[in-house]
């Protein structure tokens, strides 16, 4: 059923690769409309699990991490892990101090 | 054994410091992921500016952001959709060695990166065009145009554009609600209004828009923060031409007929990572709600 080179790696199949490229443009068909429905604070956070999800089937199937070693997926989404590091302790590290520089902010 | 290692060191295309073929495709493989990890952390930087700025002046994106054309953003990210299935193809072609495919496809990766460039380059000469550029270069005015009554010197400074729909209290909120509404003020058109940026003027000013929202203050964060992001992407789009015009030259040279495909890999992953990177940009720079 599923190809390999000749040193046993993974050839994705034409047709896989055709369907992933149908859900990734189906996606951004999603994150467009979906900007247009007020859901408040809501709005960015599904634009950003639509995103996601796009970036898994890229990474997925467009970059065989389905196929590949594990540790090299271990590599990748680590880089996302201190990524989420960086943002989230330095937004909560601003967010301590905004009462100071923001005058009016709400939180105070 | 012996023999069998003796043999593989003859193997002109594995170094001699690897053992086989499969550990050097492994190993530049390894490489490959090591650099798209330092890739990510490098826009990460990026990301980490934007979402403090974000959080702290949410006002500021909300300004912003209206002049950026979505259908733009939207077309170029379908294009670079369409180029990641094109070089994930070209991938599948190198390994089953049907060169002159792989080489169309790798012609059609490069078309859609220049149409993508095209695009961008639209895009930033509406913004320069109206100085909607970073830091201190923002100074948003009207070209002078034919008929257009405003004088440039008022206009450098606090030229709002109108306010498509009722968010007027993020205008209020940002704290320069000092700027009257004044009719007379220039306005640079909306992203909406027409072509990137470049619709008449006139049409614009009184078009049934709400109250218009003053500029707020820092709203050059904003461009700072586009062109800083948008800038270093369109880096790793040349790049990612350079890289390909070379997989092109190494096909033409007949490096793949053997079905080494490891530089088609590794450029292919590269730019999959350019890909995944405007995915987030178009969503957070184009489609703030």
């Amino acid at each position: 059923m599923a190809e390999h080179t000749e040193h046993g790696v993974h050839i994705a199949s034409l047709r896989l690769l055709v369907v992933v490229l149908i859900a990734l443009m189906f996606g951004t068909w999603l994150t467009v409309s979906a900007t247009y429905v007020d859901l408040g604070a809501l709005n960015i956070w599904i634009g950003l699990a639509i995103a996601t999800a796009k970036a898994v089937l890229v990474g997925l199937y467009y970059m065989h991490l389905r196929w590949d070693r594990p540790f090299n997926a271990f590599v990748f989404i680590s880089a996302f892990a201190f990524l989420a590091l960086f943002v989230g302790f330095t937004l909560m590290d601003s967010a301590h101090y905004q009462d100071l520089i923001i005058p009016g902010w709400p939180g105070q | 054994m012996a023999a069998q290692h003796h043999e593989e060191c003859h193997d002109p295309h594995v170094a001699h410091h690897f053992e086989s073929a499969d550990q050097q495709f492994q190993s530049a493989k390894l490489g490959m992921w090591l650099f798209l990890a330092t890739e990510i952390l490098f826009f990460g930087g990026l990301f980490v500016a934007y979402s403090v700025y974000r959080s702290n002046h949410p006002e500021i994106f909300v300004f912003g952001h209206q002049f950026l054309d979505k259908n733009l953003g939207a077309f170029n990210t379908v294009v670079l959709i369409w180029s990641s299935f094109t070089i994930a193809w070209a991938v599948r072609a190198a390994q089953l060695k049907q060169i002159k495919l792989l080489k169309w496809l790798l012609v059609a990766t490069m078309a859609c990166a220049f149409v993508f460039l095209g695009v961008k380059y639209v895009e930033y000469s509406s913004k320069w065009k109206h100085g909607l550029l970073w830091a201190a270069k923002f100074q948003p005015h009207l070209e002078a145009t034919v008929g257009d009554g405003h004088g440039e010197g008022d206009a450098s400074h606090e030229a709002g554009g109108p306010q498509p729909e009722a968010e007027v209290p993020a205008a209020e909120a940002s704290g320069t609600a000092e700027a009257p509404a004044d009719p007379d003020r220039p306005t640079i058109p909306l992203a909406p209004d027409g072509p990137p940026g470049l619709a008449a003027e006139a049409e614009v000013a009184g078009a049934g828009h709400g109250a218009p929202m003053a500029t707020p203050d820092m709203a050059k964060i904003f461009f700072s923060i586009y062109f800083l992001m948008t800038g270093l992407h369109g880096i790793h789009v040349l790049g990612g031409i350079a890289a390909m015009a070379w997989l092109l030259r190494c096909a033409a040279r007949g490096d793949f007929d053997t079905g080494h495909f490891t530089r088609v890999d590794m450029v292919a992953l590269y730019w999959h990572v350019v890909d995944l990177v405007w995915i987030y940009l178009f969503l957070l720079l184009y489609l703030i709600h």
